[in-house]
Parts: structure tokens; C-alpha cells; sequence
């Protein structure tokens, strides 16, 4: 699959779903939509007439905040009809702002609370492990996510047992909620700390579609951090590396402005 | 209690290798045997509680049944939001065991006083919540989880009533069990603390007046056809547990009987009362200092028995 057309696809979907739903997150989405091209498009091993293949790749958004880009990607591969992605956060649907598993195929978790995924992906790629399975479990985290204690109980977990078949991705747009990251709650040295809890770090442009690819390729003996270097707001001039639009709704001539900018870009 | 458990959880694991005992760094000689017995079934996740609740649940996702054990508070409260989350809203087969029940633990302090998990516990939608009152309670109460889908809560004491079963007796979920029978009053226990009711109800009976005792070991769900029988045949309840009685044991029956029409002529509810224990000893001492020992059931059964 072409996976920088898949990425633009995901950006255009995602944006008429958080205009339509009034919801927000969208730079947060902008921000992970190549991540999620890369491994929908080209390294997931999943198979969407079978979500509950035994032997698939599991993927769980830990940031379930941007979980209108994992609904596009999901409708893209197939899961479920494009048509769904029109209910995005409207009454009765089942695709709520925070990404959820419930009636939902391809989801393997429901999150919004921060912090969840990676424990919960450290169980997941246990039992494989015990199981003697070859697939892997990936799990995107955000960068101010990080802050979450539980996660690095799970890196620690994950290093003592060798997990080799779990791959935590960082979308580091270096933006929180409020403020950058590095004035709420430093990370770095990141790729350091997470090195030094016994896990392999790859750093690269996250935007960068081929540099992903090449990030996510096994590892011999640990754990796995991609961490991916992205900006938020992504693909359209006035979003990116703006506070603003980790909770704005684009509306009206912002809405109009973001889709010219998206469908004009090259694929 | 504990070593009810683990024996038999051990009996079961060994027949069936979806089973797993994870600890979050308790259980120093309890879990010995498990652990040496079925190694690829045996985890040790450190002290990290949440990740305890969470890695649980991506196993049990996976088709294991995972039971998660530590003490009092840690492997519900400090995890909480991980077994609503995780555990609960994907019906994950989380089976959380919290050893020291109430003032199991009592000369440790307020820290490890678990007073108010069944209530707290009790509100999370899908978790069955069980308190055995006996040692075969215990036991047949891991069966009985294995058995359920979905996640649970299993909150061991110290103290137990012993051994109250009669010759095959039969143990479900939700069914109350009645260890004694009478017609005065009904006195309902979940957890250890059921031997102080048994105690009671046999010395009641020497001055004539005959109790009914009913284990209550699910709260969730709760007996409705034992209270409606309890309060049709006997008229007046107590509810003894070693627990705040805002939605536990007490809360639990309280809310029951009234959505269902049914109205004990009097009833009572013993268990603390909008305060934390802060007083140490040993968890008999500290029943008594809480007005739930043998002596305040007594009394209450008195009480109720007279304003019937
Ligand atoms: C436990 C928890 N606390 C707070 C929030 C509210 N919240 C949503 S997104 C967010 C932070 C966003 O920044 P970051 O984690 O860096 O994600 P990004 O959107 O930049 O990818 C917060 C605090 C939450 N969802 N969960």
C-alpha cells in the first residue's frame, strides 16, 4: 500500500471527523498520522476479514485521545466501511472521541486515560511469549504521556523479561496539553532514559516514512522504542508546533483552509 | 484464608495452564510452592501494582485466567483505575486477589487496613466481588472464578470461620449459605468475620434466642432470595462486616431490600461509620473497638429482636 497516500487520507478523514463531531485533537492526530500510515500501510501484519486472527500484530493507541486517526486507518485497511468515520462523536455512535474496542473491529483497546497502553501491551507480548507466537505488539505513546509513572513500570517489565516482540512508538511533537514538554515535564536525555531501562531506542524523523519502515524492523534481544520526532499539527501551515490545536475544532474558513492545504500537498 | 487459596489455586493451575498467579512482590513463603511447582505460571511483576492490574489484563486478553495477589489496598485501590479501565471494560478474566481483608493486618496501622474495597470495588460494572467466610468458601470460590467470565475480586482474611460446610454442600456465587437456622433474627456476614456471627448466634441461642446466620460471601451479585427468605421468616437483619457500611455488606443488603419491596420490621448495620480505623491491634481486639465483634453483634441481635 502506499503509505504517504494513506497518511493523507488519514489527515483528510480525520479532519471532516473532529470538524463534523465538534471534537478536538486534531494536531495530536496530524502528528501521528504518518506513524500510523507506516504501520497500517506496510508493517502490521493484520487481516481485515479476520480481526481476531490469533496470529495477527496487535496495535493499541495509548494516546486514545487521537483516536480519529486510528478509526481512518482501520476504515482505510478495510475493517469497517468508510461510512462509519461520518459518526465520529455524534449521538449513538460507536466511535467515540477516545479510541474504543466496543463494536469496533481492528481496536484491541479501548484508552483515554494516559497510560494504560504499554502495561497493557507488556501482558499482550507475555502470553505470546509464553505461547511460543511470533507475532508483535506495537503501542503508541505520546510524548507527554510519558509522565505516567505506569509506563516506565512497564519498560521496566518489559527489559527484565526481554520482551523482543514489543515495540513502543513515542510520537514526540514535544507539545503537551498546555504547554511544550520541555517546560511542564522534561524527558530528555529521552532516548537515554529509555536506553538505560534496558530497551533498544531508535530515533527518527517521524515523518519520514522510509526511516519508520526501517524503525520498526525486529530486534534481536529487547524491547524496542521508536522514537519518532513529529510536529504537531503536521501537514497544515497554521496547525503546526501550536499549543492551540491539541484542543480547537477546526471550523469554518480554518476547516476550509486545512483541506486545501491537505488535498494540494502531494501525496 | 491464604493458604486455602493458593492450595487449591495451585491444584487447579496445575490441571489447566491458562491459569497464572501474578504477585506484585507479596506472598514471601505462601507462594513458594506455586511458584517452584508451575514456574511458567508463576510471575513476580515487583512492586508496581499498576502495571500488576495491566499486564494481567493483556495476558488474560490473550486466553489466560489471571489471578493478581498482593495486600489490602494494593491490588485494588492503588490499581484502580486499571481494573475499571483495562480489566473491567474489556471483560478481561482478571481475577484480583487482595490477602488481609479488614483489620487483618491491624498492628500494621491504617495503611494496611483494607475498609473500604468492597464498596469501592463493588461499584465497578462486570466485577464480581466475593468475601469467603470460611476456609471451604475460600477454596470453592476459586473454582467458582475460574468457572465465571470476566474479572473479579476475591478479598481473603486472616481470620475465618473455619470450616462451616455441610457434607456435599454445594458452593455457588450469589447464593448466600445458611451455617445456622433460626427464626428470631437473621444475621448476615461476608468475610471472617462471619465466626464472630456464628460465635454470637451460639451464645444467643442459650439465653433462647435463635439466630439465623447467613454467609454473604458475593456481594456482588448479592443473595436476593436468602434476604427475601431472611426477612419473610425472621423479620429482622443485621449486617456484620469489617468494612464501612456505606456500600458494602450493609449498603449492598440495604439497597436490595428496598428496590425489591422487601422490609425487614427492623434492621441494623454493623461495620465502621464514616471514619478510618486509626487504632492498632490485633483484628479481634480491633473488632471490638469497632463495634462488630461477638459482644456488639449480641447486643444488635438483642435489639433488633426486641423492636421486631
Ligand atoms: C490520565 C490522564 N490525564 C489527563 C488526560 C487529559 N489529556 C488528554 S491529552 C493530554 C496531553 C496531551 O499531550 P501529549 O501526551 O504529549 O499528547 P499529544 O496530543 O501531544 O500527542 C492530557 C493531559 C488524560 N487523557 N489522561
Amino acid at each position: 500500500m502506499d503509505t504517504r497516500a494513506l497518511a493523507r487520507r488519514i489527515r483528510v478523514h480525520a479532519l471532516r471527523m473532529v470538524n463534523r463531531g465538534g471534537s478536538s485533537h486534531i494536531g495530536s492526530i496530524f502528528s501521528e498520522a504518518d506513524v500510523l500510515a507506516v504501520l497500517y500501510g506496510a508493517v502490521l501484519r493484520v487481516d481485515p476479514a479476520r480481526p481476531d486472527w490469533p496470529d495477527r500484530d496487535r496495535f493499541v493507541l495509548s494516546k486514545g485521545h487521537a483516536g480519529a486517526g486510528v478509526y481512518a486507518a482501520l476504515a482505510e485497511r478495510g475493517f469497517f466501511p468508510v461510512e462509519w468515520l461520518d459518526t465520529h462523536c455524534a449521538d449513538g455512535s460507536r466511535l467515540s472521541g477516545h479510541v474504543s474496542h466496543k463494536g469496533v473491529p481492528g481496536v484491541e483497546l479501548s484508552t483515554g486515560s494516559l497510560g494504560h497502553g504499554l502495561p497493557v501491551c507488556g501482558g499482550m507480548a507475555y502470553a505470546a511469549k509464553l505461547a511460543g507466537k511470533t507475532h508483535r505488539v506495537f503501542c503508541l505513546l505520546s510524548d507527554g504521556e510519558c509522565d505516567e509513572g505506569s509506563n516506565w513500570e512497564a519498560a521496566m517489565f518489559a527489559a527484565h523479561h526481554r520482551l523482543d516482540n514489543l515495540v513502543a512508538v513515542v510520537d514526540y511533537n514535544k507539545i503537551q496539553s498546555l504547554a511544550p514538554v520541555a517546560d511542564t515535564l522534561r524527558l530528555e536525555p529521552f532516548a537515554d532514559k529509555w536506553r538505560s531501562f534496558g530497551w533498544e531506542a531508535r530515533e527518527v524523523d517521524g515523518h519520514d516514512h522510509d526511516a519508520l519502515r526501517a524503525a520498526f524492523g525486529a530486534s534481536r534481544d529487547r524491547p524496542v522504542v521508536v522514537i519518532a520526532h513529529t510536529v504537531k499539527g503536521r501537514g497544515v501551515s497554521f496547525m503546526e508546533n501550536s499549543v492551540l490545536w491539541h484542543y480547537r475544532t477546526p471550523r469554518d474558513a480554518e476547516y476550509d483552509a486545512a483541506l486545501a492545504e491537505l488535498t494540494a500537498a502531494a501525496p | 484464608m491464604r493458604d486455602a487459596f493458593v492450595a487449591r489455586l495451585l491444584e487447579r493451575a496445575t490441571a489447566d495452564p491458562r491459569i497464572m498467579l501474578i504477585t506484585a512482590d507479596l506472598g514471601f513463603g505462601v507462594l513458594t510452592r506455586f511458584a517452584e511447582a508451575l514456574p511458567r505460571q508463576y510471575l513476580n511483576v515487583g512492586v508496581a501494582e499498576q502495571n500488576l492490574a495491566a499486564v494481567a489484563t493483556g495476558m488474560a486478553l490473550e486466553g489466560h485466567v489471571v489471578f493478581t495477589y498482593s495486600i489490602g489496598n494494593f491490588p485494588t485501590l492503588r490499581c484502580l483505575e486499571q481494573l475499571r479501565n483495562d480489566a473491567c471494560y474489556h471483560g478481561a478474566a482478571v481475577k484480583s486477589v487482595a490477602i488481609g481483608g479488614g483489620f487483618s493486618y491491624g498492628p500494621l496501622g491504617f495503611s494496611h487496613f483494607a475498609t473500604e474495597d468492597l464498596a469501592i470495588l463493588r461499584a465497578l460494572p462486570g466485577m464480581t466481588v466475593v468475601a469467603p467466610g470460611d476456609l471451604w468458601e475460600a477454596e470453592e470460590s476459586v473454582d467458582a472464578l475460574i468457572a465465571a467470565p470476566g474479572p473479579a475480586y476475591l478479598r481473603l482474611d486472616k481470620s475465618s470461620a473455619g470450616r462451616t460446610n455441610a457434607a456435599g454442600e454445594g458452593f455457588a456465587l450469589g447464593r448466600s449459605r445458611r451455617v445456622r437456622d433460626g427464626g428470631d433474627v437473621t444475621l448476615v456476614a461476608c468475610g471472617g468475620i462471619l465466626g464472630d456471627a456464628v460465635a454470637a448466634a451460639d451464645a444467643l441461642a442459650g439465653e433462647g434466642l435463635r439466630c439465623r446466620v447467613l454467609s454473604m460471601h458475593t456481594l456482588t451479585p448479592v443473595d436476593g432470595a436468602g434476604l427475601a427468605a431472611a426477612c419473610a421468616e425472621t423479620g429482622g437483619l443485621v449486617t456484620i462486616e469489617e468494612h464501612v457500611v456505606s456500600g458494602g455488606l450493609g449498603g449492598a443488603v440495604a439497597e436490595h431490600c428496598l428496590e425489591h419491596g422487601l422490609r425487614p420490621r427492623a434492621f441494623a448495620r454493623l461495620g465502621l461509620r464514616g471514619e478510618f480505623a486509626t487504632t492498632v491491634g490485633g483484628q479481634a481486639y480491633l473488632r471490638d473497638v469497632y463495634g462488630m465483634g461477638r459482644t456488639a453483634i449480641m447486643a444488635a441481635a438483642r435489639d433488633i429482636a426486641a423492636r421486631k
